[in-house]
């Protein structure tokens, strides 16, 4: 009678929603063929076919699911024609949902903390890392007490206090002593980590004078989409240079050096990071065009390049190469240098290759480096200075500037 | 707790306004170029989720190229042409989606279709005036956001492409049309596209906060609002000072591609040639940027907060736990916002020192937020849960709200940030505390206002279905991120393929992107609840959620004007509910307090004595003991 045509009003909305989809699904073939028709006939025609599959499929799963809900709704209005006072019980169904889903999602957490936990950075290859990863744990185990706790309480209330037309809330406007634990106490919580925190940030930021001294001097050059790295050389001192340089002499200068800097003479040239282990390492940062972040995940390094401002890192390596290849158990490991920042088209490949070895094998290494400023380098740069003798003061300072 | 009462701002010049229903109403005026607050909400609502469900697809189409990144979809080409060559995204256009995506999420979903929506809709309806302080500055508002929209858009169909540099656009990268094709004309566009937007922002700011502060109907002192008005109150407060920098730091990047200015850049080399500028610093536009950007977090998360406490309390049946500890998080949250920008640069280039000051700052602001998620804790315990989809998307955000703002402890920790600044973390991390959140604020907020915005339920069972696959899949997109930022894994790769270590991840990543489509595929529900209610939902009662609130005071069919005689008077605050000694389980805002003489409390009468002696008279009549 009246449930019939409640029914009935319901359906034919439903059927023509179905035709109305059905009829836009032929249209949206026919579009699709003619687009395909000016791509290239052959090679797409499948396309219509596998979009109009797919649609199909999802208005099958839309039409599943309008008839579960219509065998609910039937089943909820019988219920209430039979005069029970409620029919089926959304609020204690999703009470339990939710239960669920806090099980369910314990589990998951567990899971993924084992399972993808493995999957994450070695221990730290640098020395400052390790008082960070120190940090990382203590602030992992206390979040995810609190992660636990808050979420356990939230799906348990929701669960246990879900409605029932017989129970009242309880009135319970405010209560300054529960305020108060809970404003004090992360307060206190957060304070520890922020000590923490800052100290361990001093630390790696403030380098005495003396520490950076004794760091063997290296400097990295990001451009769209490669690094150039070079060594301070016997001086351990990286020769001054000049971004209106580069490209000059004859195309060699890639990195703008200042021949004029004596400085730069001994500087080395090199195609990978070879770094002894246990020495401390400065890395001077720069970039030629965009931004740029120097990222070396292995070691918890991380600074920006900024195109015309110096930036530093610096650090001390604490395993070889070798070393690390032991203890992820992978013959092929290696330490890597990665571009963090939003660069451009290329910024996913910007790869540089990263190696920590014994101080006797960086020495080794560092023999066979060949320097930045080469003969032909040399050459082009003295021509310049003759031609310039020869020319108009006002020429010098535009080639000097 | 009294300090901050007004109880002297009872503005009652708008109650002659009623005669606007008078007016002729073309479909022009009423549909388009409408100076109603309720019409200009759903104008915000419609265009927002218009552009939610845009941004969406753009994330599916970058999630399978992350998913798959050797494979090749014709159907991409056939869609996208030369951005998708072969059938597999071109990198640049890759980034293109990653930033668009970003902007319209943050700016034009979850800024503007959240606060335009409910701001306008809630703030006349919940304080009881007639309309907004400028109907007109608010219909300008949303055009100008409407433009706004159109343009970003628009870039999709330029030769170039829309901006690709991430949605923080940070320059060099942004200026230097040579540096990627999205920093041409697509860069000049989403330059304008965001002047009109803060300019639209602004607007609507500025007629809250005027709203706000002039418009209260007679009684409802500030310490009688709901919390949604102080959350959209404060949000506003918060857009009007920090947007205008964006827009100083958006003219500045625009005199720099365009005029050679040299804010932001110094000693470039690009393209074979080096540029002339110097002395410029990109880091500068970073803190300008950061200086809207952060707080922007707090303008995007406040609204939804602030539904979510009104949701949870309704539905709860029990008042919001600590209402007063509610407002000064909030207003705490607030001040704190505009000191933590610098967060985001620890590993800039910013000078460390600095990068010590804002830790500290940062990790304060985690004690407000703290006190939030107990007291939503404490609201549910012992309360009556109703779950409308409403208050299940409102308890959805308030476990993102936690599990989002954990993370935080860690990238707000500078030392710990050196490892996770951008990586997955970050994106799992943000993804969760204000994407997630926020727009299942906004869920909750349309769910639970739906009735009230255009007189029709919206289906419930539909609604608890979309809850479920969007809470699970949002939970199974996010959570796995974590972990590959902990890998070192950097955000906005076009594909994890040329690093070796990476590899491992290439199985999770399409893991992820089935979970992405399911949850993209969930929002159909929504979509189909939503416009099928608008026009064949049962129709709604005044009431349908037994509301203590004003706006359900206010008449089912809509009026310009909103109440047909006299705005009701406010008596109490708006949290009610299942009050000892009342026969109801709510009762209205503006119920005297004359008329529940069972159930009122001492705190009821504000230290009113005479109030307190005809109470405490009353009550000797009546044998009640007294309840002090």
């Amino acid at each position: 009678m009246k449930i019939s045509k409640y029914i009935n009003i319901k359906s034919i909305f439903a059927f023509v929603a179905v035709i109305g989809l059905f009829v836009n699904n032929l249209f949206a073939q026919a579009t699709t063929v003619a687009a395909t028709a000016v791509v290239d006939p052959e090679k797409n025609a499948y396309i219509p076919k596998m979009v109009t599959y797919y649609l199909l499929l999802f208005l099958l799963v839309c039409i599943v699911i309008a008839l579960i809900g219509k065998i609910l709704s039937v089943y909820d209005l019988t219920k209430k024609v039979q005069g029970a006072k409620q029919g089926f019980s959304w609020d204690k169904f999703n009470g339990i949902l939710f239960l669920l889903f806090l099980v369910v999602g314990l589990y998951g957490t567990y899971w993924s903390y084992t399972i993808q936990g493995a999957q994450i950075l070695p221990e730290s290859a640098s020395e400052h890392g390790v008082k960070i990863d120190e940090m990382f744990n203590v602030t992992l185990i206390i979040t995810t007490i609190v992660f636990v706790i808050t979420h356990i309480l939230l799906f348990v209330f929701t669960y246990k206090y879900s409605y029932s037309s017989k129970k009242k809330a309880y009135f319970l406007p405010h209560n300054n002593t529960l305020e108060k634990y809970w404003t004090v106490i992360p307060a206190i919580v957060l304070t520890i980590l922020v000590l923490m925190g800052f100290f361990t940030w001093r630390d790696i930021t403030n380098i005495s004078q003396d520490g950076i001294k004794n760091a063997i001097h290296i400097e990295v050059t990001a451009h769209q989409f490669a690094w150039e790295a070079r060594y301070g050389g016997k001086d351990n001192v990286n020769g001054r240079k000049n971004y209106k340089l580069i490209g000059g002499l004859g195309g060699l200068n890639s990195l703008g050096v200042d021949l004029a800097d004596k400085n730069n003479y001994d500087d080395l040239t090199v195609s990978e990071i070879v770094l002894p282990v246990n020495k401390p390492v400065r890395f001077t940062l720069g970039s030629k065009d965009v931004l740029h972040s120097f990222y070396m995940p292995h070691f918890r390094v991380q600074m920006n390049c900024v195109p015309g401002m110096a930036t530093y890192f610096q650090f001390t390596p604490r395993l070889t190469t070798a070393d690390m290849r032991d203890k992820v158990n992978d013959p092929n490991f290696n330490y890597f240098l990665l571009c963090a920042k939003i660069c451009g088209g290329s910024h996913f490949n910007m790869k540089f290759a990263v190696r920590v070895v014994s101080q006797k094998e960086y020495d080794k290494w560092l023999l066979v480096q060949k320097p930045l400023v080469n003969t032909a380098m040399i050459k082009a740069y003295q021509e310049n200075l003759a031609n310039n003798e020869t020319n108009s003061a006002t020429n010098k300072i535009a080639l000097n500037n | 707790m009294a300090t901050l009462t007004l109880n002297d701002t009872h503005i009652t010049a708008q109650t002659d306004h009623a005669d606007h229903g008078h007016h002729k109403e073309t479909f022009l005026t009423k549909y388009i170029f409408s100076q109603d607050h309720k019409m200009i909400a759903k104008q915000f609502l419609i265009t927002g989720i218009f552009m939610g469900v845009v941004a969406m697809t753009l994330s599916i189409l970058f999630r399978i190229q992350l998913a798959y990144p050797d494979e090749s979809f014709p159907l991409l080409e056939m869609l996208l042409g030369k951005f998708a060559p072969e059938g597999r995204l071109d990198p640049n256009f890759y980034l293109s989606l990653v930033t668009i995506h970003g902007t319209i999420m943050v700016f034009f979903v979850l800024t503007a279709g959240l606060s335009g929506t409910f701001s306008n809709l809630l703030i006349p309806l919940q304080l009881g005036a007639r309309d907004m302080a400028s109907p007109f500055m608010n219909m300008l508002s949303y055009w100008f956001f409407a433009v706004a929209s159109a343009i970003m858009l628009a870039t999709f169909f330029i030769e170039t492409g829309p901006a690709s540099s991430g949605w923080t656009i940070y320059p060099p990268l942004s200026a230097l049309p040579k540096a990627m094709p999205g920093s041409g004309l697509g860069m000049t566009m989403w330059l304008i596209s965001m002047v009109l937007f803060v300019a639209s922002s602004l607007m609507g700011g500025i007629n809250y906060v005027s709203t706000v502060l002039n418009m209260r109907t007679k009684g409802m002192d500030l310490w009688k609002m709901p919390l949604t008005i102080w959350a959209f109150f404060l949000t506003a407060i918060v857009g009007i000072l920090s947007f205008p920098v964006l827009v100083a730091a958006v003219v500045l990047l625009i005199f720099d591609r365009s005029f050679g200015t040299s804010f932001y850049l110094s000693d470039i080399y690009i393209a074979g040639q080096a540029l002339p500028n110097e002395g410029g610093s990109p880091v500068l536009w970073q803190h300008l940027f950061w200086f809207l950007g952060h707080p922007e977090v707090y303008i995007v998360l406040m609204p939804a907060l602030g539904i979510t406490s009104e949701v949870i309390t309704t539905n709860s049946r029990k008042p919001i736990f600590g209402y007063h500890a509610m407002v000064y998080s909030l207003i705490g949250i607030t001040v704190l916002s505009f000191i933590v920008w610098g967060h985001h640069m620890f590993v800039t280039g910013m000078n460390p020192f600095l990068g010590g000051v804002f830790m500290i700052t940062t990790l304060i602001i985690a004690v407000p937020s703290a006190v939030k998620t107990f007291n939503y804790l404490a609201t549910l315990w012992r309360g009556n849960i109703k779950f409308t989809p409403a208050m299940l998307f409102a308890i959805g955000l308030v476990s993102f709200f936690i599990s989002g703002g954990l993370t935080g402890i860690f990238l707000g920790n500078a030392a710990l940030d050196i490892n996770l600044h951008d990586t997955y973390f970050v994106v799992a991390h943000f993804h969760l505390v204000m994407g997630s959140a926020a727009i299942f604020g906004m869920l909750s907020g349309i769910y639970h206002w739906f009735p009230k915005m255009f007189g029709k339920m919206m289906d419930a069972k539909l609604g608890y279905l979309h809850f479920w696959l969007t809470f699970i899949s949002a939970y199974l997109v996010f959570f796995p991120m974590h972990f590959m930022g902990l890998d070192g894994v950097p955000r906005r790769y076009y594909a994890f393929t040329e690093f070796e270590s990476m590899n491992e991840w290439l199985s999770v990543n399409k893991f992820i992107t089935w979970s992405a489509i399911l949850g993209a595929v969930a929002q159909v529900a929504f979509l189909y609840n939503f416009v099928y209610s608008i026009f064949f939902g049962k129709k709604s009662v005044q009431n349908p959620w037994d509301s203590t609130t004003l706006e359900w005071t206010t008449p089912v069919e809509h009026l310009h004007g909103n109440w047909p005689g006299e705005i009701p008077t406010v008596y109490r605050w708006p949290y009610d509910y299942s009050k000892p000694g009342s026969e109801v389980d709510f009762i209205s805002q503006i119920t005297p307090l004359s008329e529940t003489m069972n159930s009122n409390l001492p705190h009821d009468f504000e230290g009113n004595e005479e109030s307190e002696r005809i109470q405490m008279d009353w009550e000797k009549q009546n044998n009640k003991e007294t309840v002090k």
